[in-house]
């Protein structure tokens, strides 16, 4: 099938494994099968012990893992979405919304502050994909824009913490144009002399890869992440190509040049505590 | 009774008129065509007429980029190739005449036949048409050219080799080089506005869309196969997120609306193609008087204040 302009491809290697057949037990590692206790996942900050697979880590766990003590102190935790085309598909769009933040205690899917990492200060804006998928509709984009802004008027750098299905499809075009309204800010934080690093994690795809994430002065992604404009089905479904079995994925987008360097969840607090020493 | 959607517009036009900062603009341009469009919407369009525009902007005789260039520019010149890899065909980048000054175009292209959609794949350009097109901006602001861009596109190429070669990435510095430039820019929407891969070429000064076209952040079927569960409720999706020029006029997304002859623009291409251009020299008009510093930072204004957030 087409490989694009020029069809200059590679081929990978497949290194994950099967998933595991029949019913599996519901502490099951999605990465090597093993049996995991919660508590001590916790523990490892959700990495698997035996195969170092990354699970999800819902927001507040996140910036917990990252910050220094209680340094975190949270900001537009009361900005709600509206609902300005009276979106209704199976049911309608303030009753989801309801509902995820029944679900997720968040007021959509991002949570953004001042914080402090390795003693060093700086803003946070962490995504939380158990929110209607993590995706970007209008509060999403203003509360990131806002952290953009105030890391400019303090001049202390933006870390940016991804998980997200992209647009939200329910605020229509006004998601889309959540794109250009965060690549803005952080091209004025740029003019400011603000540097802004931007973490992907599983997974990143869709408006949010197309937009604030791909533009960090440096660019980090957990081991496995997914990282695509398009999903895996979407592709396998319009192209009928065989996927490589790490398609999108960080290792992939690395060795593609598009990312600095994979981190693991237990790097990632040192690692951006450098990257904070570094841009003074 | 005016519709809701009627009056929201009268409230837009209202603040524009006072607004200090357009002020010494060609303030009162804008507000005619905005006052003639607002004349000419009625009520909301209805489900089967956002279908209508579904079908219209993905008419196999709808003008494509190239059909709008041989007839609105002089002497136009392609420019090939992304300087890495590639030459994409998907979308074209060039320079030529309009009404006297030279500007460079930027357009996704779709075919006509066969073996022409194929070579243009449809219209769905891979990162290295996107590149192409930062390099026809970079070299538009370097010699102070203004920039039109065409926009008609399904979206961008979902494909391995895409994602390969950084698809998402390439949209976004697309865009991030538009928030930066210092010429005057404007974006037509003239078929299918596909989600990323049409935005990548359309954050500008001035953005039109024509009567028929549509621009949304997923394609009807896709909305359909998410949250129905089903592709074949696309005509359902698109009515619930709205996708024709007169909701994206009345969201703010769009600045105006260019009218297309009776039927849709594929009846009558030289006349499409007027007004289309009178629509791109009325926005270039609106802003080309500008002081560059000025331009770029309404522009980013624009696009700061878009979304609708709860009334708290």
């Amino acid at each position: 099938m087409s490989s694009g302009p020029g069809r200059v491809d590679v081929e990978v290697e497949s290194k994950r494994p099967e998933e595991p057949a029949g019913k599996a037990h519901p502490n099951t590692c999605p990465g090597c099968g093993s049996h995991y206790r919660d508590d001590e996942l916790e523990k490892t900050l959700r990495v698997c012990p035996q195969c170092g697979h990354h699970f999800p880590v819902r927001s507040r766990e996140r910036i917990a893992q990252l910050v220094d003590g209680d340094s975190f102190d949270e900001e537009d935790a009361d900005l709600r979405s509206a609902d300005p085309l009276g979106f209704f598909d199976l049911r309608p769009y303030t009753e989801r919304l309801v509902e995820a933040e029944m679900t997720t205690g968040l007021g959509d899917a991002i949570v953004c502050g001042s914080a402090a990492i390795e003693s060093s200060p700086c803003r946070l804006a962490v995504m939380d994909f158990s929110f209607m998928g993590g995706s970007m509709g209008s509060v999403v984009g203003e509360k990131f824009v806002r952290a953009c802004e105030r890391s400019a008027e303090e001049s202390v750098p933006l870390v940016s913490v991804s998980a997200s299905g992209g647009a939200r499809m329910q605020e229509g075009i006004l998601a889309l144009m959540q794109l250009p309204k965060t690549i803005v800010a952080i091209d004025e934080l740029h003019d400011a002399g603000g540097a802004f690093f931007s973490v992907l994690t599983h997974p990143t795809t869709g408006g949010v890869l197309a937009s604030f994430a791909s533009l960090g002065d440096v660019v980090l992604a957990e081991p496995g992440a997914l990282m695509s404009f398009a999903g895996p089905r979407v592709v396998a479904q319009t192209t009928r190509e065989k996927l490589p079995d790490d398609f999108g994925r960080a290792e992939s987008n690395f060795r593609f040049g598009h990312l600095d360097a994979i981190v693991s969840r237990a790097d990632l607090r040192p690692t951006l505590g450098r990257l904070l020493r570094l841009f003074p | 009774m005016p519709s809701e959607a009627e009056l929201r517009l009268r409230e837009r036009l209202s603040k524009l008129g006072g607004m200090k900062l357009l002020r010494g603009t060609k303030l009162t341009g804008e507000l005619a065509r905005l006052q003639e469009q607002l004349d000419h919407l009625r009520a909301d369009p209805t489900a089967e007429e956002i279908w209508r525009s579904v079908e219209l902007a993905r008419h196999q005789d709808r003008p494509y980029t190239l059909d709008y260039v041989e007839r609105i520019f002089d002497d136009f010149f392609e420019l090939h190739g992304d300087r890495g890899r590639a030459d994409d065909h998907a979308l074209v980048t060039g320079i030529g005449k309009l009404d006297g000054r030279t500007v460079v175009l930027v357009g996704h292209q779709k075919g006509r036949d066969l073996k022409e959609r194929t070579r243009r794949n449809f219209g769905m350009a891979y990162p290295e048409g996107y590149r192409k097109a930062m390099r026809a901006m970079a070299l538009a602001d370097r010699h102070g050219f203004p920039l039109v861009t065409m926009i008609d596109t399904p979206g961008a190429y979902p494909g391995v080799a895409a994602e390969q070669h950084g698809q998402g990435g390439a949209i976004a510095r697309s865009q991030a080089v538009m928030t930066r430039l210092s010429i005057p820019t404007v974006a037509c929407v003239i078929g299918e506005g596909g989600s990323g891969g049409a935005v990548a070429i359309a954050v500008a000064d001035r953005v039109l869309m024509q009567e028929n076209a549509i621009y949304s952040v997923i394609s009807p079927e896709g909305c359909a196969a998410i949250l129905w569960r089903d592709a074949g409720e696309a005509r359902k999706a698109a009515a619930a997120f709205k996708p024709d020029a007169a909701h994206c006029l009345e969201l703010g997304i769009v600045d105006a609306i260019v009218a297309e002859p009776e039927g849709g623009a594929q009846e009558d291409p030289d006349a499409a193609a007027r007004l289309l251009e009178q629509g791109i020299l009325a926005a270039l008009g609106d802003v080309e008087g500008l002081d560059p510093d000025e331009r770029r930072r309404r522009r980013r204004a624009k696009y700061r204040a878009m979304g609708v957030l709860a009334s708290a």
